[in-house]
Parts: C-alpha cells; sequence; structure tokens
C-alpha cells in the first residue's frame, strides 16, 4: 500500500519538474532574444602598438564609444605588419574576419579578389568621401568601383631632413638637385661630418631609391617604371642614371651603418654626427619628441625633384555578419573620415589628414609644406604612390625590387648589372 | 580483462600522441606539398597547375644565395664544430684537474638562445663597436674585420657565431664517447710503446664512429633550421647575403603574402633533410638486419 502510495507520488513530482524544467528554458530564450542588439560593435585589427601610434588609435576608440559603439581591439604588434596579417589570414580562412583591418594600398585590393571585402559605398555617399579625398586617395580605397576602406592619413617618403646648424655653419641650404646634394655632401665629408644618416635595413635603401628615382627621372618615369612595370622604363638610361646616384649615395654613409634602425638615424642627425636623412615624415616625431624645434633645430625639404611619394594608412572593412557588426563597421567608416578624427590622429601621429578640407591650424610647419605640395601634386598629376611602402605594388613585385636595390647598395654590383637584375626579377615575381 | 588491458596499455597511452604526430607532421608535410603545386599567393589556392613554383623558385637570385650559402654554411659548421669538438675533449680527457668546470664552460654556449648568440656577436662584430674597434684602440690602426657588413664575407660571420654555440656540445659527445673506449685496448697499445697521438688516430677515433655520425646528424639539421641566428645577427645580411631557405621561406609566407614559394622552398629543404637523414637510416636497419 505504502509503495504505491509513495511511486504515484514520485511520478507526479517527476513530471511536475520536467514541465518546470522546460517552462525556464523556454522564457530564458526569450529573454535573450528580446535584447539581442546591443549597438554597434566592431572588432579592429591594428598594428598600432607603439607610444604614438597608440594614443592616435585612442582617440578612434574614444570618438567610437561616444558615438554609442562597442571597440574589441585586436593589436598586433611587430614586424611592420607581418604578424597582424598571419593573425588576418587564419581570421578570414575560419570565417570570422574583424570588422576593420588597418591595410594599405594593393593589399586592399588584393584580399577584395579573396572575395574577403565588405561594400562601405552607403556611408562613403551619405558623407561627401569623393568630394574631401584627393582622387589618387581614394582610388586606392575602392574596389572594382565600390568603396572598400576609409584612408586615415597622407605620410610623406621624400623628405629630406637636415641638421640646422651643420649646415649653417658650413655655409650650405638644403639641396634642390641632385648634383647640388653630391656637391654638399663631398665638401661636409671633407670636414669630417657623416653626409647621410642611413639604416641599412631593406626598407630604408628601398626609401632612399625611390626618392632617387623620383628626383632623377621625374613623375612619368616614377609611374611608369614603378606603377605599371613598364620594361621600357625598367631597363631605360634613367634606370642605370638612377643606380649611378645610388652608387654615389653609398659613399656618403658611414662603416657602420648595416642594420641600423631609422631612428639611431635620425638621432645621428639630432646630435650633428651626420647632417642629411632621407626619410618619411615619421622623422618628424623623432626630432619633435626629442624637442627639437622644426625650421630651428632641423629642416625639413622635399628631396630634390618634383612629386609627391605618399602612403595612406587606411583601415579595410571586411564582411561580418549581423546587423550590429554591420552597424559598427558603417560607424567606424564615417568617424575615420570624419573632421575631429583626421584632425586629432594625425597631430599625434606626424602625418598630414587625408581629408582635405581639415584646417591645419595646431599642425608645425612640414606639415604646412607638405599639405601645400600634397595639393598642388594632386592638381599637376605628380602625386604618386611609394612603391618602398607598399602603395604602387604587391608584396611580390615590390620585394622583387628591394631585393635588387638592396642587393645593389651593398656590393660593388654595376648600374647595368643591377638593371638586368631588376628586370629578371620583376618577371619572375609575377 | 586486465589481461588484455596490459597487452594493449601501451599502444592506447600512445595512440593519442602518435595521431597527432601523424595529423600535425606528416598530414601538415602533405598539404604543404599540395600548395607548393597550386598559385597560392596570399591565401591558399588548391588547383594544381604544376612545376611553376620550382621553376619561379629556381629563378630567383636570392634562392641561388640562399642554397649557396646553406651548403657553405653547413659544409663549414659542421667540419668547424666536429674537429673543435674533437680537440677539445681529447683535451679534456687528458684527466687535467678542473675538468668540471672547464667542461661547463666550454658546453655554457649551447644554453644560450641563438637570439641571444647572434645579438651578442652582432655587437662583438660590428665594425664600429666591436672587435675592430678594440683592436684599433690598441694602436694597430690598420686592423680590419668588417666581415659581417661585406657581402662577400658575412655569411662566415654566422658560421663563427654558430660554431661558437654548437662545439661544446659535440664536445660533450665525443668527450662521452672518449671515456666509453675500452680501457683494456688503450693500456695493451701503451704497454707495446704506441706514442699518445697514434693511440688516439689509430685506435680511439675509429671506435667512435658511430659518435661521429650522431654529431653530424644533429649538426646538419641544426644547420638547416637556422633562422633565428641569421635574423638576430645579421637580419638577413646585407642585402640579402645572408639569407638562408629558412629566412627565405619566412619572408616569402609572411612578408610577401606569397604562400605558393613559401611551400616549395620549404619542400626542398625538406629533401636536403632527406639526403643527409635517409641513408643514414638506410644503414641503421641495414646493420639491424644483419645483426
Amino acid at each position: 500500500m505504502n509503495s504505491v502510495n509513495s511511486t504515484f507520488k514520485f511520478k507526479w513530482g517527476n513530471h511536475m519538474f520536467k514541465k518546470l524544467v522546460v517552462a525556464a528554458v523556454a522564457t530564458s530564450f526569450t529573454l535573450t532574444a528580446s535584447v539581442s542588439y546591443a549597438g554597434p560593435k566592431a572588432e579592429v585589427l591594428h598594428w598600432w602598438t607603439s607610444g604614438g601610434e597608440a594614443k592616435s588609435v585612442a582617440v578612434l576608440q574614444k570618438e567610437f564609444s561616444e558615438n554609442g559603439g562597442s571597440w574589441t581591439d585586436m593589436p598586433v604588434a611587430g614586424g611592420g605588419g607581418d604578424a597582424a596579417m598571419t593573425a588576418l589570414r587564419a581570421r578570414v580562412l575560419s570565417g570570422n574576419a574583424p570588422a576593420a583591418v588597418q591595410l594599405k594600398g594593393p593589399s586592399i585590393q588584393e584580399w577584395y579578389e579573396e572575395g574577403a571585402l565588405a561594400d562601405i559605398s552607403a556611408v562613403a555617399k551619405k558623407n561627401n568621401w569623393s568630394k574631401v579625398l584627393p582622387a589618387s586617395i581614394a582610388g586606392h580605397m575602392k574596389c572594382e568601383g565600390k568603396w572598400c576602406a576609409a584612408p586615415v592619413n597622407v605620410h610623406r617618403i621624400d623628405w629630406i631632413w637636415a641638421n640646422a646648424s651643420v649646415l649653417s655653419s658650413n655655409g650650405f641650404g638644403m639641396p634642390k638637385t641632385w648634383d647640388e646634394f653630391n656637391a654638399t655632401a663631398k665638401a661636409l665629408q671633407a670636414k669630417g661630418i657623416i653626409p647621410l644618416a642611413h639604416g641599412g635595413q631593406a626598407w630604408q635603401d628601398a626609401t632612399v631609391f625611390e626618392a632617387v628615382a623620383l628626383g632623377i627621372g621625374g613623375a612619368n618615369f616614377f609611374h611608369d617604371a614603378f606603377v605599371k612595370l613598364d620594361k621600357k622604363a625598367l631597363q631605360s638610361d634613367t634606370m642605370v642614371k638612377v643606380f649611378d646616384q645610388m652608387r654615389i649615395m653609398r659613399g656618403f654613409v658611414d662603416k657602420n651603418f648595416s642594420g641600423r634602425d631609422w631612428n639611431l638615424a635620425t638621432a645621428m642627425v639630432m646630435n650633428g654626427e651626420a647632417a642629411f636623412q632621407i626619410m618619411g615624415d615619421w622623422a618628424k616625431g623623432e626630432f619633435l619628441a626629442a624637442g627639437k624645434v622644426p625650421g630651428k633645430d632641423f629642416l625639413c625639404a622635399s628631396t630634390p625633384g618634383e612629386g609627391f611619394l605618399y602612403n595612406v594608412d587606411s583601415f579595410a572593412m571586411f564582411k561580418v555578419k549581423g546587423s550590429e557588426r554591420q552597424d559598427g563597421q558603417k560607424l567606424l567608416a564615417k568617424l575615420i573620415v570624419g573632421k575631429n578624427f583626421q584632425k586629432v590622429f594625425n597631430l599625434n601621429k606626424g602625418s598630414i589628414p587625408a581629408r582635405t578640407d581639415v584646417s591645419l591650424n595646431e599642425f608645425d610647419h612640414c606639415a604646412h609644406v607638405s599639405a601645400a605640395d600634397m595639393n598642388a601634386s594632386s592638381v599637376g598629376g605628380t602625386l604618386l604612390p611609394s612603391y618602398a611602402h607598399g602603395m604602387a605594388l604587391r608584396g611580390a613585385q615590390a620585394g622583387a625590387i628591394t631585393d635588387t636595390v638592396t642587393a645593389h647598395f651593398n656590393s660593388k654590383m654595376s648600374s647595368k648589372d643591377a638593371v638586368a637584375m631588376l628586370v629578371k626579377a620583376i618577371d619572375n615575381s609575377k | 580483462m586486465s589481461n588484455w588491458l596490459e597487452k594493449h596499455l601501451p599502444k592506447i597511452v600512445l595512440g593519442p600522441s602518435f595521431l597527432a604526430i601523424i595529423l600535425f607532421v606528416y598530414g601538415f608535410i602533405a598539404w604543404t606539398a599540395w600548395i607548393s603545386f597550386t598559385k597560392s599567393r596570399l591565401m591558399p589556392k588548391y588547383d594544381i597547375v604544376g612545376f611553376i613554383q620550382y621553376d619561379r623558385l629556381f629563378d630567383s637570385p636570392r634562392w641561388e644565395v640562399a642554397i649557396d650559402n646553406l651548403f657553405i654554411f653547413g659544409f663549414l659548421f659542421i667540419l668547424i664544430s666536429m674537429f673543435l669538438g674533437l680537440l677539445i675533449a681529447i683535451f679534456l680527457d687528458q684527466k687535467i684537474r678542473i675538468e668540471g668546470v672547464l667542461r661547463t664552460i666550454y658546453l655554457y654556449p649551447m644554453a644560450l638562445s641563438l637570439i641571444v648568440t647572434g645579438t651578442a656577436w652582432k655587437w662583438i662584430l660590428n665594425p664600429g663597436l666591436g672587435l675592430e674597434s678594440v683592436v684599433k684602440s690598441w694602436g694597430f690602426t690598420n686592423f680590419t674585420f668588417d666581415w659581417v657588413i661585406n657581402p662577400d664575407f658575412a655569411i662566415y660571420t654566422v658560421v663563427i657565431a654558430g660554431v661558437w654555440q654548437a662545439s661544446g656540445f659535440v664536445m660533450a659527445l665525443f668527450l662521452a664517447g672518449l671515456r666509453s673506449v675500452d680501457q683494456e685496448i688503450i693500456k695493451a697499445a701503451q704497454v707495446d710503446g704506441v706514442p699518445t697521438f697514434k693511440i688516439y688516430s689509430a685506435i680511439i677515433i675509429p671506435s667512435m664512429a658511430p659518435i661521429f655520425l650522431s654529431a653530424f646528424i644533429v649538426l646538419a639539421h641544426l644547420a638547416i633550421k637556422s633562422f633565428d641566428l641569421v635574423i638576430a645577427l645579421t637580419g638577413g645580411g646585407p642585402g640579402y647575403a645572408t639569407d638562408l631557405p629558412a629566412t627565405y621561406m619566412y619572408t616569402m609566407a609572411f612578408s610577401r603574402g606569397d604562400i605558393g614559394q613559401a611551400a616549395s622552398s620549404a619542400i626542398i629543404m625538406m629533401l636536403v633533410v632527406f639526403a643527409v637523414v635517409v641513408p643514414y637510416l638506410y644503414s641503421e636497419l641495414r646493420n639491424k638486419n644483419d645483426q
């Protein structure tokens, strides 16, 4: 009797318990479903991890959260982006790409060809990007006519920096032609001053090479040789002359240049050990951080020649799923090309805004020179992408040219041999 | 049940590791081989197109330098390490007093990571900071030792740093080998009046042949894998004069977005390793079968 009662009670209890569990689970599902949209989200992959750069990214992060967005940072330090690119490849392969990635130049179009980029033309149209960005820069941000990336800044590559007192006490000004540069350098060398502070790393050799190539060959030659990879331009006598000048430059660097980092070369100019350095405008950041005043302690000028070699950092927008992440991506794109971010970021980083209608009141003298030159060269058709910094060519071709340049610079190779090797290396890399 | 378990327990315990090795080592070697026959650039593609990556590889002047460097570096590194290791081992074998301390000192470089070795030697060999400037400051103003910035000689600086690191290890191997030679034979030879030098060259060294082989295999695989030493010491050299297949492969894969080239260079590296290891394995297995 008792056993029958207890069995009956147990069965009834069990059944009720099951129902209770099902009811609870169903309620919790509906609850979570109704709070699904939490606001725009963006995961951003970048390698701006050092001092000034990290500060600059923090500006964007702040603005994004002020506009209601939630930012997930994915900083991958080092290697000029190598480690970040590896992380990106893994994420894209697993089907879970981050919303925005720090990419520049032809890599954007390369990733587009892998089918990984999103279309942000709606944001671009709404915010009038085609009116406020120079045409050649806008070109890099488009994939087959559709906007797929947002430009952050414009770095100028073809700067020559000088120690003001070394030049003035020896009666020299900033050289306007390469012959003038050679003469000034020889005279300074005779006085025991290192004419050119240089770091013997492949990318630095390439930076000097393209400044020389632009100066000696002109804008059309540069475009034919390093953007179109036209064989006639690559094999021309002008190219031989460029390598001749590189051989002369090799004589102006000091014995310990091999493997030296670029900022140590800048330090050599700062303390008067060396007179000149040919380096992009991030060198200005080093001077300013050491408390040097442009125009008084150090001089900035464009390297001899007509033209402007640019390096535009940008965020490429990758395909993401879900309305939160797509909204976050659109908000991010809008803010990146917004006036406030363009001003504050570039003040911190030492470059100039990509956007042409930002007031430059708070920028220094060298930035004003850069901006004026950029507008002038954009109008005159001499605004060119830098090959050494990954704007003009894809990795394999740029690497082939750099291999040749650095092999020539570090050996006794003749200019004619260098030109032959250049053509062969480019053919091999295609 | 427990009987069956006891019989099969080793297999069960080793099973997961074995499967992991099959997948992650051999499976991915097969994947790399597959990719080396495709046109992969930034992302892997799986359509086989033939030998174009190998054609491009052997056409590339930088790869030529890398392979030449591998053979120069490998040959010199193995030869000098074995010679120095044997010499130091023989000297230490002479029943000297502070043998333990000396042994530790010579073996110590092996405990350093190759990055530390490379960086330290970079500073020592730097013409403006290191050896050349010190000797110049002693008054020998014409002394130059700028191999590290000379594209023709930079690879020999990598040999110097590598030998410094590895000869202690080879010395330890040989010392153990020397100690394991049968003392009776040596005593008999001494009684016969054989000079010490001849005892070493005719009796002891030939009986250590297996140790030579082990040392060779270890050094050869260290040489082929050399990546961190080159990166720390010369960063690939003046230009790319100290490039090795490992650094070439890394550059192609991660800096140039050219996975096809990286895969083909990796497969060539593997074939070089096979060329060294397979004859050794064959001779070992043959010996086992004979016994």
